[in-house]
């Protein structure tokens, strides 16, 4: 069973809705000890990444993040605070993965926040992408990005720049789309993680 | 002058099918083949999304405030049964209208009129929900060569230049526009183009173009002469005068970046 960890990050009813439609069983984890219930957990997140670091802190689930053991997904900014720091705020993250978080550089021309549909490259392979194509289409809507490390970055899109699409580190996993608004493709990405042990 | 580059980037530009919703059911007529009852606005979002749509705009013309409740219902009917994102437009004037749209599922919220007459409801919007969640919708009219802002679907004029309010609407924290050309709008004659282009060259957030589409062309136009970042439509849709498969097809066949399924 998948635990959804439950800070107070917002809406999570399209998360759980997706879970439903694809009958992939789940719970909530409001406390530490409830870990242990689960196989696998999924971290949400919308909005400013500090407020949502602040969130985690004070609903006293920050601590057991960095030391789960089994297959971890962060969600947009769920993802986001697997990282080191985010530009949001200058906000110190988990630092799971030793990587940074960065504003768009306005000055290039594009809108921001990027929103919509962008293609997502698989850089390395990976049960993640289980039955999907090298390029699919995920929705994304985020002002800040994960920058690109040949290390951690299993897909990468391009917003000006590379940036990572999906990070991975040991059993953390991290998608900046959103999988639940992605149509198949990110219903498949879904599923291929509730597979994942 | 320098022409703007614009850096590498495959992010597509999204086609939007409206749905204008009354008590909980879709107003206008809408006749495709295939489906049961063509009043149910989740049948016609699955539909929609089935096809290819790359996101859902709902627009509650509903009178009454008791009646909402249907609506919330229905949002949440959506974001089980629909994979992709949508937007919530139409009566919501206060926070706690957004909070119980966002806890219920939608992805995003549109504010027209009661942002004209309240500005700071945008900065509280974003504040709490995030940018990304505050979409501001503008109907605009073009009086003696100048664009005004109109409010209540276009009916009530103000002495608001378009440009001035969404340059302020950007500024004070909406994540993208919804811009409705009202000379344009039922004509299907095509999209303001030429003031598409202007406002999108002025502005630094996405633009969802409305208003005048009857043709694939039109959206061809408006991605290639605008190159705004959505277009939204609703009869050529609902009527079938226009198949979104066939639509992102001849617009990928112009080189124009597009989700194709």
């Amino acid at each position: 069973m998948t635990g959804i960890i439950n800070y107070g990050a917002g809406n999570i009813f399209s998360l759980t809705a997706a879970l439903n439609r694809l009958n992939i069983p789940f719970g909530m984890i409001n406390r530490p000890e409830e870990v242990d219930l689960y196989e696998r957990y999924i971290i949400p997140g919308v909005g400013h990444a500090g407020a949502a670091m602040n969130k985690l802190k004070s609903s006293g689930l920050a601590s057991i993040i960095p030391v789960l053991q089994r297959p971890v997904l962060g969600i947009c900014v769920g993802m986001q605070l697997l990282t080191a720091y985010s530009e949001e705020g200058n906000s110190e993250l988990t630092g799971i993965i030793p990587i940074k978080t960065l504003l768009f550089d306005k000055k290039c021309k594009l809108k921001i926040p990027h929103t919509g549909w962008n293609k997502v490259r698989l850089d390395k392979n990976n049960a993640l992408f289980k039955n999907m194509n090298a390029e699919d289409y995920f929705y994304f809507v985020h002002s800040f990005f994960i920058e690109f490390n040949s290390k951690f970055t299993i897909a990468s899109t391009e917003y000006g720049l590379k940036f990572s699409a999906v990070v991975q580190k040991d059993n953390y996993y991290g998608v900046q789309f959103h999988p639940e608004k992605s149509g198949s493709a990110g219903e498949q990405l879904l599923t291929n993680f509730s597979l994942l042990v | 002058m320098n022409p703007i580059i614009k850096p590498p980037t495959q992010l597509a530009k999204r086609i939007i099918p409206c749905l204008d919703i009354k008590d909980g059911r879709t107003v206008k007529g809408v006749n495709f083949i295939d489906l049961k009852d063509a009043g149910d606005p989740v049948e016609l979002a699955w539909q929609y999304s089935a096809q290819g749509a790359d996101e859902l705009v709902f627009l509650d013309i509903t009178a009454t405030h008791e009646k909402r409740k249907t609506l919330v219902e229905l949002v949440k009917s959506v974001a089980r049964q629909i994979n992709i994102p949508f937007t919530i437009g139409g009566g919501i004037i206060e926070i706690g209208d957004a909070d119980i749209l966002l806890n219920s599922g939608a992805d995003k919220i549109s504010i027209n009129s009661a942002a004209v007459r309240n500005p700071d409801f945008i900065d509280q919007l974003a504040k709490l929900f995030g940018k990304q969640f505050v979409v501001v919708a503008v109907d605009t009219k073009s009086i003696k060569g100048k664009h005004y802002v109109h409010l209540n679907g276009g009916r009530i004029a103000t002495n608001i230049e378009t440009k001035a309010w969404l340059l302020e609407a950007q500024e004070r924290g909406a994540g993208e526009i919804l811009l409705t050309s009202m000379d344009h709008d039922g004509t299907k004659r095509g999209f303001d183009c030429m003031e598409l282009k202007k406002i999108n060259q002025l502005l630094s957030i996405p633009i969802i173009a409305s208003g005048g589409a009857g043709s694939m062309d039109h959206f061809a136009d408006v991605f290639q002469i605008a190159d705004v970042d959505a277009a939204l439509a609703a009869s050529v849709f609902h009527y079938g005068e226009i198949l979104i498969p066939e639509l992102k097809q001849f617009l990928a066949e112009k080189n124009i970046p597009i989700r194709t399924l």
